[in-house]
């Protein structure tokens, strides 16, 4: 059953350094598409790193493959993904006046594929 | 003229480039030692990860120079192709800029007023509501040398320069001994505010865990304390911080003696936005009630704030300006890009160095792909393969010279590694601008 997650699109090192190397590299695909979850709702949710998992909201959606997120970076209940295609696609066009759309802290479901 | 007439430094001698500058995040460390062998830098000596695949990522790729719906094409027909776009838009905008010279910026600012249309940077989409809280509130502000020199309290909040800016640490606001940090690192009390425990919070003294989208209350929690209020224990319900651990915070920012807020897109792009900032910037300028105290936004690339300083000195706004009435108007959420193309306005864009078509909602993309588009860029991406005419550039700082500017607003000269068969964007907008004039006289 499909439960709801706060998702937070950000920077890493590793998209930083495969940006670099080009935006059509396995590397920087497999970085920006990888979710990462933390190890309890992995484990409560009865995933292993690689699995597909299924996440929309009102906008779009993805499925992508996920993986356990290091250590304690990450509390229950949040999602990490490196910004890109897939964190654009969750995206909505409204920016409430502000010129910025909602970009972190999105409300996401989201359900083993 | 065809990119094999284009003078190409064939040689493969070695060439040590000294005191070169990286401009892949926006701390434009500017210490850089380049070993160039050819058209290819084999050595970037003090670059960190970042700015190693930066620089060694940036050799010649064999793309045309010009094209027009995906066909190679003369330069001068692609740039006639250009303006001809551009003047028969009734809504044009122009987008990006944030990795390109100043130089450029000024020129791509020059087009949109001829043209009355519209400017936007990728500031916008980054710390654009930073720059509507320092209308808001104002900016307490120093400078990234100030900070190695004086800050003895550092403070990041919603940002993770471990990874976004890996020398922000070591070159100025950590690790540095400074005039009056004659011991550096130890002198400091460093702490993050964060919904994530990043790699950022190991390089720290504290972590505190903010409950996502909280940053308003906390900021303003702090305030409260700061000023003596009474402030309720729940804000731990909201936040996740405990009541006692925040004035704990607190007493350790008043007895700094220099203390510094350095903030992220943790605050500008969630829910509240600007609203966040204020709260922020608004709690740094209450500190100096009893200390000094500045708050600094991160900014990501190399010449973002370039773009801020750009725009503002030449239509007194820094993101979001319409020209199309003959002076500029500024109003984020109207004449921002995300806005204008996702709600279907613009007829037209001219897009410098950066890739909406990666970044933007879905809206937004759907009606860019719609419309005759201009892109500059030196890689191919998304943006540059939906182009109506696209432009092969060279890559600023490595093969061109220009000014950036740091994240504090200093600028900060390039020096280029090698010569590149491809024009800069500052030449290939040049070289719109004056077709465009050149049409617009003739028509009067
Ligand atoms: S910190 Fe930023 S500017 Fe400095 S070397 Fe690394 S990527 Fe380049």
């Amino acid at each position: 059953m499909a439960e709801e997650f706060i998702l937070i699109p950000g920077r890493t090192s590793k998209q930083g350094t495969t940006l670099n190397e080009g935006k059509y590299t396995d590397g920087y695909l497999e970085e920006i598409s990888t979710l990462q979850i933390c190890e309890q709702d992995m484990q409560r949710l009865g995933l292993s790193d690689g699995d597909q998992v299924r996440m929309w909201n009102e906008i779009g959606e993805v499925t992508v493959p996920c993986k356990t997120s290091k250590g304690d970076e990450l509390p229950p209940g949040l999602l990490f993904i490196s910004y890109g295609m897939w964190s654009s696609a969750l995206m909505g066009g409204d920016t409430q006046g502000s010129g910025m759309p909602d970009s972190k802290g999105l409300d996401v479901f989201l359900e083993p594929a | 003229m065809s990119i094999a007439e284009l003078p190409v430094d064939k040689t493969d001698e070695l060439k040590i480039v000294k005191d070169a500058t990286c401009t892949f995040c926006g701390c434009v460390c500017d210490d850089m030692e380049l070993t160039v062998e050819g058209n290819k830098i084999t050595k970037a000596k003090n670059a960190c990860v970042l700015g190693k695949s930066w620089f060694f990522n940036h050799h010649i790729e064999d793309s045309p120079e010009a094209t027009i719906a995906g066909q190679p094409v003369p330069f001068e027909e692609a740039v006639e192709k250009a303006a001809d776009i551009l003047l028969a838009a009734t809504y044009p905008i122009t987008y990006g800029l944030s990795d390109t010279t100043s130089e450029a910026q000024r020129v791509a600012i020059a087009i949109t007023d001829w043209i009355g249309g519209t400017i936007d940077t990728t500031t916008s989409v980054c710390h654009g509501p930073s720059g509507m809280a320092f209308q808001g509130v104002g900016e307490v502000t120093c400078s990234l040398g100030e900070i190695k020199n004086r800050a003895d309290f550092v403070l990041f909040w919603g940002c993770n320069p471990a990874e976004g800016h890996p020398r922000h640490f070591t070159r100025y606001s950590l690790m540095p001994k400074g005039q009056f940090l004659p011991n550096g690192r130890k002198d400091r009390t460093a702490v993050l505010i964060d919904v994530r425990k990043t790699k950022t919070a190991r390089a720290m003294d504290y972590y505190l865990q903010l409950k996502p989208r909280s940053d308003f209350e906390l900021a303003w929690a702090l305030r409260g304390i700061a000023a003596g209020v009474e402030v309720d224990p729940d804000i731990e319900q909201i936040t996740g911080i405990p009541l006692d651990m925040l004035e704990d915070l607190v007493s350790k920012m008043k007895e700094a003696k220099f203390g510094v807020i350095m903030f992220g897109m943790g605050l500008t792009m969630t829910r509240g936005k600007h609203i966040n900032t204020e709260a922020v910037l608004a709690l740094a300028r209450d500190m100096n009630k009893y200390t000094r105290f500045a708050a600094k936004p991160l900014r990501g690339h190399g010449n973002v704030t370039g773009a801020d300083n750009i725009v503002a000195w030449s239509t007194g706004y820094p993101f979001g300006v319409n020209l199309n009435r003959g002076y500029p108007r500024f109003n984020p959420g109207e004449f921002t890009t995300s806005d204008t193309l996702a709600r279907g306005e613009a007829d037209a864009a001219l897009i410098i160095a950066s890739d909406p078509m990666s970044n933007f909602s879905n809206p937004a993309r759907e009606h860019l792909s719609k419309i005759p588009t201009v892109v500059l860029d030196p890689k191919l991406s998304e943006t540059a393969k939906i182009a109506t005419v696209a432009f092969t550039s060279a890559t600023y700082g490595i093969n061109t010279p220009g000014t950036v500017y740091r994240m504090d607003d200093v600028p900060i000269p390039l020096r280029p590694a090698f010569e590149s068969p491809y024009r800069s964007d500052q030449t290939i907008l040049t070289a719109i601008e004056t077709r465009i004039r050149e049409k617009q006289l003739a028509a009067l």
